[in-house]
């Protein structure tokens, strides 16, 4: 075997570990974007998750305690966000923007005993024969179960959103909450539930990130995936399919910069960290640029105010 | 069923002492109502008698303060929409509550407490609307639909669930009178079935010839109940109103002058699915006359006067032109410098800014041609007086000019932005529908002031989809239709009927097929 291709092995698993953060994150918010919110505090929520997440591990030496926290934690931030919206009408931006503002500081003060305390490794699939083909094997059937669980997403919320009625009456409620509400649906109600699973997704996402893909804990670890996560939503024109291959590309840039870096090419480092932004949004944004397709899938009531009387 | 059986049965519904207050209005006061089986019942009154508050009472989403509810005999308490539903409460919305980016089945399902799986409900659906007459395709998108389509889509929702009280709040006044005639012939149709029908609506021609019993509501209060047949058009309206109504005078024929506005082979091509592109559309508005444009809602009206207007730029400057100039390329801003004025159909959003008060309202379009600003400075004392002269000369009810756009009614906010524009003189005024919303008494004036303006030289365009309105306000009436627009002609020598048939697309040329907007998966 040669050695491009023993690379490419790990550089495929690697590929599919940098995915997952986005995947739970952008999943998440595609659903509470559906229902016609819009949460812009991802980043906050994923950092917290993240540091909860890593306490808890430290403390009880479990890693899935660590992940179950995690999710309990980012919907705690979430539904923070959704008793000042929904509730008490703020506005969904601002707030959003706050949750983000609030999730930097309240992670960094958490995670202040925790920052250089090593974790125990989580638990990689190993099946015999599966996970040792050449190449593929490791990428394929060697990952721990976060990476699987990320991946099963993705079809198990588009049959969600487009296969079930729960999942009809939340596209029903993002298009036009007014007459859902005529119709007799719970708009807030709804809203709520869908906002507590985007926080807990987003929570799974950053304590995937202190837990597996670098496990330590650091202040800012998320960096800036959770709005990356956001773009994504857009762009992949609220489809889960589309936010996987975001993800992928994403993932794929992150990985591939990090071995050029590796081959000693004299270009600055930081420009490389920065080409799995640039390179995701570039091409997210070239292939959503059919305004149609946007109009057509873009929940009409998200980030509206909605007041259920009148 | 005959009339000595459904008298024996109990009554359908009966309200009693129904009372409902909202903050500063007493929305219904002790009203009583009673339906009976197989009856369509007209509920009639002017915008803010109570009508609508009345009928979301008795579909549950609104809460009466006191007074009872029977149904069928028994005293019930309806606690929401669903609950209205269980109990055999059907409605169908003025403003439809469909979902533009999902299918018919979706829309149909969601309306449904069991709507079970997917394919068994197209099945229902294609079995009702043949049973009732209301073509439908179960696997369209409902942005792709017509408005009367889209009624149909609520109907049918509505009788899948067997209703045995349907109610219908002002379900014509978007449809062409040839889909008015379908409607009502599905109407009697289900009230033979035993289905009683509640009929909401201000048209009193169609009252009479659909309805068996009328309640007249005004100010929150039942002032009559009566056989609307043997009512005429005339006593019905001053049931409604309250007073004496003054006869709309017939408008003599203007003398056409110099062309204002001169549309040359407009066309638009928008990025927006939801929009209808305007395809070869030529027609010209002389001095002193009033051209109608009819139409159905979605035909093309929004793009024609975004184009007219200035808001959308067209490709070709020389397809729009005032007094001769081509103004294609030309904002909003610098059309009204060249005489043009305008009043979109959107009150609030469009025609005024709902959070500003009503002097800063009327600076914002009438600082192009009333000394307003100074050097880049605002003179608010000529805008508080500008302002006051439009409530003066249009009798705005309002507090003052510091009341905010929001705080008026539909009428007197829609007179006060038609003032506004008049105020200023236009030789060239384009309206949207004028009276959309509005009662009868504003509605008389906002004509008369209209008339008045064409009378005084200026060039007048209105586009409505009330065709009343234009046969009495036009001097021409033209139809749009999928776009494109059909010859005009002149209003005395048309008939309703004629403008109808054009509004249903029966123009002399075929009109091509509309380019369907695919769906990503």
């Amino acid at each position: 075997m040669s050695a491009e291709l023993a690379l490419l092995g790990p550089i495929l698993a690697a590929m599919l570990a940098a995915a997952t953060p986005l995947l739970f994150a952008a999943l998440g918010e595609l659903v509470v974007e559906k229902s016609g919110v819009l949460n812009l505090g991802v980043e906050g929520m994923m950092l917290v998750g993240a540091v909860c997440g890593f306490a808890v591990t430290v403390k009880t030496g479990s890693s899935t305690a660590g992940f179950a926290m995690g999710a309990a934690a980012g919907a705690a931030m979430a539904g923070l966000f959704a008793v000042l919206t929904l509730l008490l009408l703020a506005n969904q931006v601002a707030t959003g923007l706050a949750l983000t503002l609030f999730g930097v500081g309240l992670s960094a003060l958490i995670g202040q005993g925790f920052v250089g305390i090593p974790i125990p490794d989580v638990p990689e699939l190993y099946i015999p024969g599966l996970t040792d083909i050449p190449v593929i094997g490791k990428a394929l059937f060697g990952q721990d179960a976060l990476v699987y669980l990320a991946l099963a997403m993705v079809p198990a919320v588009h049959w969600f959103m487009y296969g079930t009625r729960k999942g009809l009456v939340l596209r029903a409620v993002g298009e036009n909450h007014a007459a859902a509400h005529a119709l007799g649906y719970k708009v807030i109600r709804i809203r709520f539930l869908a906002v507590l699973f985007g926080g807990a997704m987003s929570g799974m996402a950053g304590a995937y990130l202190s837990l597996d893909y670098t496990p330590m804990w650091a202040e800012g670890i998320t960096a800036g995936r959770g709005w990356i996560a956001l773009a994504l939503v857009v762009f992949a024109t609220w489809k889960p399919a589309r936010v996987l291959l975001g993800a992928w590309l994403f993932g794929g840039v992150t990985i591939a910069q990090l071995h050029v870096q590796g081959l000693g090419i004299d270009i600055p480092s930081q420009v490389l960290s920065m080409l799995p932004y640039l390179a995701t949004v570039l091409v997210l944004v070239l292939i959503s640029r059919d305004i149609a397709r946007i109009r057509l899938n873009a929940p009409a009531s998200l980030g509206k105010v909605f007041h259920p009387d009148a | 069923m005959d009339s000595a059986t459904l008298s024996n049965l109990p009554h359908r519904l009966e309200l009693r002492g129904i009372t409902k207050r909202f903050p500063g209005c007493l929305a219904n006061d002790a009203v009583d109502l009673v339906l009976k089986p197989g009856e369509i019942h007209a509920l009639l009154g002017e915008n803010g008698a109570g009508k609508s508050t009345l009928v979301k009472i008795i579909y549950g989403v609104l809460h009466a303060d006191s007074g009872t509810i029977r149904w069928q005999g028994e005293e019930v308490t309806i606690p929401n929409p669903a609950g209205a539903r269980r109990l055999g409460i059907g409605m169908v919305f003025q403003h439809f509550s469909l979902f533009d980016t999902l299918t018919v089945a979706e829309n149909i399902s969601l309306g449904l407490e069991n709507p079970g799986p997917m394919d068994a409900l197209s099945q229902r659906i294609a079995e009702v609307s043949e049973r009732y007459g209301l073509a439908l395709d179960p696997g369209r998108h409902v942005h792709n639909l017509s408005v009367g389509e889209r009624q149909r889509v609520e109907i049918v929702r509505c009788l899948l669930q067997d209703p045995k009280l349907l109610i219908m709040d002002e379900p014509t006044s978007v449809l062409t009178p040839q889909e008015v005639t379908k409607l009502f012939e599905t109407l009697r149709v289900l009230a033979a079935e035993g289905c009683t029908i509640l009929y909401i609506s201000h048209k009193l021609e169609e009252i009479r010839a659909l309805c068996d019993r009328a309640t007249v509501l005004r100010g929150g209060r039942v002032v009559g109940d009566c056989d609307p047949r043997q009512e005429t058009a005339r006593s019905l309206a001053e049931m409604m109103i309250g007073t004496e109504l003054s006869t709309p005078e017939r408008i003599p024929q203007g003398q056409a002058g110099a062309p204002k506005l001169q549309v040359r082979h407009l066309s638009t091509t928008s990025d927006n699915p939801f929009a209808t592109n305007l395809k070869d559309v030529s027609f010209e508005v002389r001095a002193g006359e009033i051209l109608g444009i009819a139409g159905v809602a979605g035909n093309g009206q929004a793009e024609l006067m975004a184009a007219l207007s200035g808001e959308e730029l067209v490709p070709d400057p020389g397809s729009v032109n005032i007094e001769g100039r081509p103004v294609g390329h030309l904002g909003p801003r610098e059309r009204r410098e060249l005489g043009l004025a305008f009043v979109p159909e959107e009150r609030l959003g469009r025609g005024a800014v709902p959070e500003l008060s009503l002097s800063e309202n009327a600076l914002l379009s009438g600082y192009a041609r009333e000394p307003l600003v100074r050097s880049g400075l605002v003179h608010f004392g000529r805008a508080r007086s500008y302002a006051e002269r439009i409530i003066g000369a249009f009798n705005v009810v309002t507090h003052g000019h510091r009341a905010e756009a929001r705080s008026l009614s539909g009428g007197n906010l829609q007179k006060f932005i038609i003032g506004r524009e008049i105020l200023q003189k236009p030789r060239l005024l384009v309206v949207g529908q004028p009276t959309w919303g509005v009662d009868a008494g504003a509605a008389a004036a906002i004509h008369r002031a209209l008339i008045d303006l064409a009378r005084g030289g200026a060039a007048v365009l209105v586009i409505s989809q009330d065709l009343d309105e234009l046969f009495v306000l036009s001097d021409r009436i033209a139809v749009l239709f999928h776009g494109r627009l059909s010859e005009s002609s002149p209003t005395h020598q048309t008939s309703v009927e004629e403008i109808g048939l054009l509004m249903g697309g029966l123009f002399n040329r075929p009109p091509d097929e509309d380019e369907e907007v695919g769906r990503g998966v």
